[in-house]
């Protein structure tokens, strides 16, 4: 029965909960009573967007999830793909955004600590790390303190684990200034005969608390106004967690030790909501309850409650169900590993979760209420696209001054092509991220066969760490891939392009594209603009998907990025679906990377030329070029062909593959001019360019020509002598786009010309070289 | 046939790297050593690799040199069998008092993952016979507290008796101050104790031996070591 008494709780501290009135009402109707002070902080966390994914479920259903190579999709801590020859791979994404905006470096270093523990507590090691970041300007000097504090968090937790930070992205964008994002994708073999599933089983059998000790350290900072909490000193607790770098590197080989015994049914990482969040989802999977006592749980200070047991998020701990009888057998591994290991509680028939404290019940709940039968809100989508999108869309590129083969006027004063390349390539969205990747242990564990920088998306070599055989050819490609500013301008199109750009990276170092993990940063989902992009970004995510084949298998939800301006008003992050995905590079001697391999090599472009492409698919409609030179973030971003991409990047794999292929880079932010440039800085090689365009060709739009983005392209280099077997190759294929553009040059210049020979571009590949790699660190250290 | 052993402290994380080298690429006998293990009499080569030993929040490698496996691997040494030390395993070394000076902080404050220029000064010892004198070798270098530092005394003691086997340089071989990545006095890479028996050095030549990952000058390290016990058979 229902009771209609007066609720034990006022409605704001429903609220520091995160719970909505009618939410606490549901959470009544379901227990058939008041829930008490710790089964409302379990609720609160359990029903919050990052474990529920209330706002965002409906629109997750439509991503692709299946297809042969899936061997475990969402759902799990991490989706597993097959590589073939018994190799298994297991990968997932994960966002630490706010615990990164209050303390960058413990907020990004246990950022990387929980990707890393979703991926061994499946069974897999751990084998690479990459990031997708975003930051505000540069020039804003809290900005450079979140910056080097997050860079700086990920190299100390993956550095001292011991895992290889291989690959990312980093944008800057005053949009991001107040609510930095920070993604981090993992990468693990499975070691394992079985993946490791959550699913609790077999009632009577022990649960085992395993890892580290729990404290009240990384508790939401707002819950603490409580009255149940009487420590006044409490309050001062930072809400960011504390990671242990080397406790984790000793949990992930005591858990592989652990799993190798067959005597773990079932394993789950203490994530968000720690001790509640890991009993409800092994229970509810496993269509049982579990039943655990506080007074087992090791912990490192004394007098804590059980909201505060419940609710903790100390880092590098698990729970694991085991075969009854053999808990000693796990323990021991622990123990000798210097890690905590006790049994606390058991598996039971009956679906709810039971906690004990000093000997009575502290909280008592149907399982599925936590974990499976959450909330969903279903959201009323815009009927026209919101006001901010259609103004933007008004743009044209006749509101630009006009421009010559000579350059273009900016802000009054001319600048020449070669100027405004050298510009963009000091943008620290283009610039080199070396600043960062120094950073980062890249080689440890002897696999990394493409380093950060020398191609489009990393390699490693997929080699079993124990007794390894050196004959291993396989290996893994994988990249992280949004462009914000065009999911802002086009959230559908936006979307689908990132998945499009992912694909093209890996076809570039010559992968076959297999599957997607995603990360889903947007604004307030109850705000309608905000929803809207939500929506219509998962559209285009999933079509995306469909397209390249492509499924996903999981990811992360991370809602309500946004700050307050001084005028009240929230001021949402661009929407930022990162796409995350692995390929396979079926022989490692098959590659390629993005540098000129000699001088005289033949250049193509392949994808849509530079004669009058369409309007909506090559353009400079949200371009970095109009962003950085022009101050103007408007237009129609391009849009997606997907039969075009699937050919462009189909004819660059088995380019690359039958070894035609030498070099290959995407044209992405900047276009065509400045995957010249990064392709000459590469190989330290200069290269001459004839573009079939002449001078007198009716009011050529010359930036559009070199730094329009979009059209499926793709640069390679060929040797001369492979030009005949490449080219039939070319005119064989279905592809109809691709032009010869000219060759590698041993001189150290960069030199774009018309037909009539009127130079474009003509720039030394030593200075761009300069510009480009100095550009972030000049920024940091220039200022003040 | 030589037998290698790899010192394993619950935080080391290129212990497989090298032992991936000296197994799997070369097929040498190769036994993990746990930390608490003290018999070290079956090896002819003990490596103390690189990583956080014991989270080192106190001091680079200021704990590992009370294990077990280090007293035992001291003891190795002062029979003059051989004893090398990677990254981590050379801040090891010189807590433990097989080598001199100290690693601290790199110059810019920041962790270094790089490949550089290094120069080998001496090839007579059975680490570096497959080099030769003055050759420019590139390795791979990852760390933050790669800073060599000793005291005048020391370093002169160090110079005038060949202890230094690689320096940082420039690819032409010069040895400069800007050829010179983390701030390490006398751009001091690598050095050994006064017997040669002993080997400390901050570039991992474990992660430049595989022909598959590009780059192979640090196998030959390992191949000098092997040559050695031909040589001595």
């Amino acid at each position: 029965m229902v009771t209609a008494s007066v609720p034990p709780f006022s409605p704001d501290e429903i609220a520091a909960e995160g719970l909505k009135p009618g939410e606490y009402e549901d959470i009544v109707q379901r227990l058939g009573r008041h829930p008490n002070r710790a089964e409302l902080g379990m609720f609160g966390v359990m029903w919050s967007e990052h474990c529920c994914y209330k706002n965002s479920r409906s629109l997750l259903r439509q991503f692709p999830t299946e297809g042969p190579q899936i061997l475990v999709g969402p759902g799990e801590n991490a989706g597993v793909v097959d590589m073939g020859d018994g190799l298994r791979l297991a990968f997932k994404i994960e966002s630490h955004n706010h615990p990164s905006a209050v303390e960058p470096f413990q907020g990004a270093a246990t950022g990387v600590g929980g990707i890393l523990r979703d991926i061994f507590t499946m069974g897999a090691r751990p084998i690479a790390v990459l990031n997708s970041l975003r930051f505000g300007s540069l020039n804003n000097p809290r900005t450079r303190q979140i910056f080097t504090g997050v860079v700086s968090g990920i190299a100390h937790y993956g550095n001292c684990f011991g895992v290889p930070t291989v690959g990312g992205e980093v944008y800057f964008d005053p949009a991001y200034a107040g609510n930095p994002l920070v993604n981090a994708m993992a990468l693990g073999l499975m070691e394992t005969e079985d993946i490791v599933k959550s699913g609790a089983s077999g009632v009577g059998n022990p649960v085992l608390y395993v890892g580290s000790t729990t404290g009240r350290d990384g508790m939401g900072g707002a819950s603490f106004a409580s009255a149940e909490l009487t420590d006044e000193s409490e309050s001062k607790r930072p809400a960011v967690q504390v990671g242990d770098p080397f406790l984790e590197k000793s949990l992930v080989e005591a858990c592989l030790e652990a799993f190798k015994t067959g005597a773990v049914v079932a394993a789950q990482d203490m994530g968000a909501a720690g001790i509640t969040c890991s009993t409800a989802e092994m229970a509810a999977k496993g269509g049982v309850g579990i039943e655990l006592d506080l007074d087992l749980i090791p912990v490192r200070e004394s007098g804590m409650v059980p909201y505060e047991y419940l609710l903790s998020e100390s880092q590098e701990r698990m729970l694991f169900v085991a075969e009854a009888g053999r808990e000693q057998e796990l323990i021991e591994i622990f123990q000798r590993w210097g890690l905590q290991a006790v049994t606390a509680g058991s598996v039971i028939a009956e679906p709810t979760v039971r906690i004990y404290f000093q000997g009575a019940i502290a909280a008592e709940i149907p399982a599925t209420a936590l974990a499976d039968n959450t909330p969903v809100y279903q959201r009323e989508l815009l009927k026209t696209p919101p006001d901010y999108a259609q103004q933007a869309w008004q743009w044209q590129e006749s509101a630009l001054p006009v421009c010559t083969a000579g350059g273009i006027a900016l802000e009054g004063q001319p600048q020449s092509w070669s100027e405004v390349t050298l510009r963009l390539l000091a943008a620290p969205t283009i610039a080199s991220k070396q600043w960062i990747y120094r950073q980062y242990d890249h080689q440890v564990q002897n696999n990394t066969v493409l380093l950060p920088g020398g191609g489009d998306a990393a390699i490693v070599r997929l080699r079993p760490q124990l007794g390894g055989s050196a004959k291993i050819h396989k290996g893994v490609a994988a990249t992280v891939d949004c462009n914000a500013r065009y999911v802002y301008l086009d959230p559908y199109e936006g979307a689908k392009a990132a998945v499009a750009e992912a694909a093209r990276n890996l076809s570039c170092v010559g992968a076959e594209p297999l599957a997607v993990t995603d990360n889903l940063n947007f604004g307030s989902p109850e705000n309608p603009v905000g929803y809207w992009q939500l929506a219509e970004a998962c559209r285009g995510l999933a079509e995306g998907c469909r397209a390249f084949a492509t499924p996903v298998t999981g990811g992360n939800v991370s809602l309500y990025n946004e700050t307050v301006d001084s005028q009240g008003q929230p001021q949402p992050i661009y929407p930022t679906p990162v796409v995350g995905m692995v390929g396979l590079v079926a022989d490692l001697k098959r590659i390629c990377g993005q540098g000129w391999q000699a001088a005289g090599d033949r250049i193509y472009l392949l994808g849509l030329s530079v004669e009058q492409p369409p309007a909506e698919q090559v353009t400079l409609g949200g371009s970095e070029y109009l962003a950085t030179l022009h101050k103007t973030v408007a237009g129609r971003p391009p849009q997606v062909d997907t039969d075009l991409e699937r050919q462009v990047q189909s004819a660059c794999r088995q380019g690359i593959q039958q070894g035609w292929v030498r070099s290959a880079h995407d044209c992405a932010e900047g276009g065509l001019a400045i995957a010249l440039a990064e392709c000459c800085i590469s190989a330290q090689l200069g290269a001459e360019i004839e573009l079939p365009l002449a001078i007198d060709q009716r009011q050529t739009r010359w930036d559009r020509v070199l730094f329009g983005e979009g059209g499926a392209r793709i640069v390679v280099s060929v040797a001369a002598e492979k030009t005949n077997i490449w080219q039939k190759f070319l005119q064989e294929t279905r592809l109809t786009h691709w032009l010869p553009l000219g060759q590698v040059s041993s001189d150290q210049t960069l030199s774009v010309k018309t037909v009539e020979g009127v130079p474009l571009l003509s720039l030394n590949v030593e200075q761009i070289s300069d510009r480009w790699a100095k550009a972030i660190e000049r920024q940091i250290s220039d200022q003040p | 046939m030589m037998k290698f052993g790899i010192i394993v402290f619950p935080g080391s994380n290129c212990d497989r790297d090298v032992a991936y080298v000296t197994r799997d690429l070369l097929g040498m006998p190769t036994r993990l050593v746990w930390h608490e293990e003290s018999d070290l009499s079956d090896l002819d080569v003990v490596i103390v690799p690189g990583g956080f030993s014991y989270g080192d929040y106190l001091r680079c490698g200021a704990i590992a040199q009370f294990s077990a496996a280090m007293r035992a691997t001291v003891a190795h040494a002062e029979q003059g069998k051989l004893v090398a030390g990677v990254c981590n395993g050379f801040q090891i070394l010189t807590e433990v008092g097989l080598l001199p000076g100290a690693l601290i902080r790199n110059r810019n404050l920041h962790f270094i993952c790089d490949r550089v220029p290094l120069k080998v000064e001496r090839t007579d010892l059975p680490w570096t016979q497959q080099y030769q004198t003055g050759e420019v070798i590139t390795l791979p270098i990852a760390h933050g507290e790669g800073c060599y530092y000793a005291d005048e005394a020391t370093l002169k003691a160090l110079e005038d008796n060949n202890q230094v086997l690689l320096r940082y340089c420039h690819s032409d071989g010069s040895v400069n101050e800007s050829g010179n990545p983390n701030g390490s006095l006398h751009n001091i890479a690598g050095i050994c104790n006064l017997t040669g028996n002993v080997l400390g050095i901050m570039p991992h030549p474990e992660r430049a031996a595989d022909p598959m990952l590009g780059s192979t000058d640090g196998i030959r390290l390992f191949k000098s070591v092997l040559n050695q016990a031909i040589a001595a058979a």
